[in-house]
């Protein structure tokens, strides 16, 4: 067991140490694409564990899907951070840290005193019922689509909810355009007037 | 270590501290969400790991559940952030004080 054990310390490291980054770096680009370490060496241990179904969705939704919107939408608004504007608050910082660290400890402490359930009280699927039944995937669509279907269609229901009111949410109004700027989600049809200034204007303007 | 539950509880809390730690320290908008979904990690970690020492199918159905709600969650806060963006120019959570009483 000792390949599982360095494997184990190092996704966990490394996993900690890009969750530092992702919290403690200054660009927001650089932080989303610490989150994607997070989340391939959470994926790691998710192998090391012998999950293979949750690392599979973990790579998917989390870093093909959210990390990407997550930086498209900075892009998409083009947030860069300013020069000499702070980027932690100052006047929380006094008690952010204190309150992390003493959820750290209770969490830690709660850790410390879990312990598997004992044999008996253990559910029907360990690692010989799951490689009967042909892997995790097999094992988990048998409880999914039997035991819980409600959740299941509930999630699409949440789903579908979720995307219309993003929809709704991020649709263009009228009245919402700051009057001396341009829209910066609509603006990408090209440079302004005054970026062109002095030569001829190549992008048709609206 | 790696099939012992307690370790992947404690890279679990790690993960979880860590993203509150930026929820409350940050201003820029987009990384508190960030944190949020570091925080989001921690959990899905934990769940994972008391379905399989476990040996139950229940912490991997939690999981799904929190990524669904994790991915909804998401959508709607970047919605919301894109929203903002056409109010206010700099996406500063100090400065978004307009419903504080």
């Amino acid at each position: 067991m000792l390949l599982a054990d360095i494997t184990f310390v190092y996704m966990a490291v490394i996993a900690v140490l890009a969750a530092l980054a992702t919290v403690l770096v200054r660009s927001p680009v650089r932080s989303a694409l610490s989150l994607v370490v997070v989340v391939f060496h959470v994926a790691g241990l998710f192998v090391v564990m012998d999950a293979m179904f949750l690392t599979v969705i973990q790579v998917m939704v989390y870093a093909g899907a959210i990390i990407v919107l997550f930086l498209f939408t900075i892009m998409l608004l083009d947030l860069r951070h300013e020069a000499g504007e702070p980027y932690l608050h100052k006047n929380q910082l006094w008690l952010g840290i204190p309150l992390a660290i003493l959820l750290l400890v209770e969490a830690g402490w709660i850790a410390l005193n879990t312990a598997p359930l004992s044999e008996s009280m253990r559910g029907a699927y360990d690692a010989a019922a799951i490689a009967e039944l042909g892997g995790t995937g097999q094992a988990l669509a048998e409880v999914l689509f039997n035991e819980y279907l409600l959740p299941f269609e509930l999630a699409g229901v949440l789903l579908l909810a979720s995307s219309v009111g993003a929809l709704l949410l991020a649709r263009r109004r009228d009245e919402d355009a700051l009057p001396d700027a341009p829209d910066p989600v609509d603006d990408v049809t090209g440079p302004s007037d005054e970026q062109t200034k002095g030569g001829a204007a190549i992008w048709p303007t609206r | 270590m790696a099939d012992s539950l307690n370790a992947y509880l404690y890279v679990g809390a790690i993960l979880f501290a860590l993203g509150m730690l930026g929820v409350l320290v940050r201003r820029s908008l987009i990384v508190v969400l960030l944190s949020v979904e570091l925080m989001l990690q921690g959990v899905n970690l934990t769940m994972g790991a008391f379905g399989v020492f476990n040996e139950d199918m229940g912490g991997y159905m939690l999981t799904l559940a929190s990524l669904t709600i994790a991915a909804s969650e998401s959508v709607v806060g970047l919605a919301i952030l894109v929203a903002v963006s056409r109010k206010v120019r700099e996406l500063y959570t100090d400065r978004m004080d307009g419903m504080k009483w």
